[in-house]
């Protein structure tokens, strides 16, 4: 028993990583991984609410009709989002001036809204804070590692701690939107490089567990995926 | 008219929705495969961007701030747009058919896409008045049609080229996204330029 409340709070991590494994939420992590601070600003940000909006869903999954769930869902995470929200402006306003926009984007992110379908309205309450805990620290590791990358190539330094000291000039575009998308790029084909490509096929079913997944099949045959 | 073409021409191009400020990368990668589901999901993002702005906006002017209740804004939001896709929807089934046919898959993913959400808190944090609104959001969609327009074009080669295994999928959509991004960003230089910001 206690190994497997173990696997479900450790799958986040690697195994099921939810951005490199999942591919999901693919906005913030592009749009925030300038600067490592930001990174782990968001992550952390990200799984606050995620614990907490598991946790809310799978206790109130008897009481919500099977017919609305997904605007309910909606309701209990932008409650969430609105608290870290006032919170990070009264505690954290140059975080909070930094990430701008995507601290209420939080709501649509798909990872949050994917959990709750997927696990939590299915599982115990101790079980699916245990999964927000270990998606929240997945998805805050990945934000943090691609941050540090671009931070370190994109302007030299490190958590803003400059460690190239002008020897080398920094490559800018590593910052900027191209570079975000190439650095997400090479680290999901590192990471199937790793695996031998075992991955790939859960990066299809990431898909399914997108709350948009029934409405996208129809739209295009398998093209949720890609 | 010198700004409204401002406006237009910033939200196209310099401040490409998906290219620049990363908002709808999920139906960007996911459906950008085909082009004619390319360009009906991008149809249907114009239109309910500017519905939703048209609705968010006199909402968060006239009944949030008033009432200095402007923190519930990203809950209302979201619920009114929710609301608003599923009536669009309703009202296209029973009085255009056709259209429905057209763009009625699409509009269900849209209620969770992040770039509607975007251009409505982002056209309340800009400050913009609600004509200046309505033209960002029209501007934003077209740039995320174009986008998409062109990105779908990319990706019919990509399938067809030999390269190594590991960037099979994802990766390497990812990485020609990274090269298109980069060819917009030459555009923001030139939006300065013309309009001498």
């Amino acid at each position: 028993m206690k190994d497997n409340k173990l696997a479900i709070l450790t799958n986040g991590f690697i195994k099921e990583n939810p951005v490199l494994v999942l591919v999901l939420g693919t906005c913030p992590t592009l749009a925030v991984s300038t600067q490592a601070i930001n990174g782990l600003g968001m992550g952390l940000s990200t799984t606050v609410v995620l614990i907490f909006s598991n946790i809310f869903i799978s206790s109130l999954k008897r009481v919500i009709p099977d017919k609305v769930r997904i605007p309910c869902y909606i309701v209990v995470i932008a409650t969430f989002v609105t608290i870290v929200q006032l919170l990070l402006k009264a505690y954290f306003p140059d975080l909070d001036r930094a990430l701008g926009i995507y601290i209420p984007l939080i709501v649509v992110n798909c990872i949050i809204l994917g959990r709750a379908e997927m696990f939590a309205n299915k599982n115990s309450v101790v079980d699916s804070a245990l999964d927000g805990v270990g998606m929240g620290i997945g998805f805050t590791l990945a934000l943090t590692a691609m941050a540090c990358v671009r931070e370190l190539i994109g302007s030299g330094s490190l958590f803003g701690i400059s460690l190239t000291a002008h020897l080398i000039d920094p490559m800018a575009i590593f910052v900027l939107a191209p570079g975000g998308f190439f650095t997400f790029g090479v680290m999901i084909a590192l990471v199937n490089k790793i695996t031998r490509g075992k991955v790939r096929d859960k990066q299809k079913q990431g898909c399914a567990g997108c709350a948009q997944a029934a409405a996208c099949g129809q739209a295009e045959e398998g093209g949720c995926q890609s | 008219m010198r700004e409204a073409t401002m406006i237009i021409m910033a939200a196209v191009l310099g401040n490409n929705f998906v290219l620049v400020k990363f908002l709808g990368i999920c139906p960007f990668l996911g459906v950008s495969k085909k082009l004619d589901s390319a360009m009906g999901m991008s149809i249907a993002v114009v239109f309910v961007m500017v519905m939703s702005t048209a609705a968010t906006w006199p909402i968060q002017n006239l009944l949030l701030e008033p009432n200095g209740i402007g923190y519930m804004q990203t809950i209302v939001f979201i619920l009114v747009i929710a609301a608003l896709v599923q009536l669009v929807e309703i009202a296209m089934k029973k009085f255009v058919p056709a259209l429905h046919r057209g763009l009625g898959v699409y509009l269900p993913l849209i209620t969770t896409n992040c770039a509607v959400l975007g251009v409505c808190v982002l056209n309340i944090d800009e400050g913009y008045g609600f004509a200046q609104s309505l033209l960002n959001s029209f501007g934003a969609g077209v740039g995320f049609l174009i986008a998409m327009f062109l990105f779908a074009g990319v990706r019919g080669r990509i399938e067809s080229n030999d390269y190594p295994e590991s960037f099979k999928g994802i990766a390497s959509t990812l990485i020609a996204a990274s090269i298109l991004s980069l060819s917009f960003m030459g555009f923001a230089g030139m939006i300065d330029g013309i309009f001498g910001m």
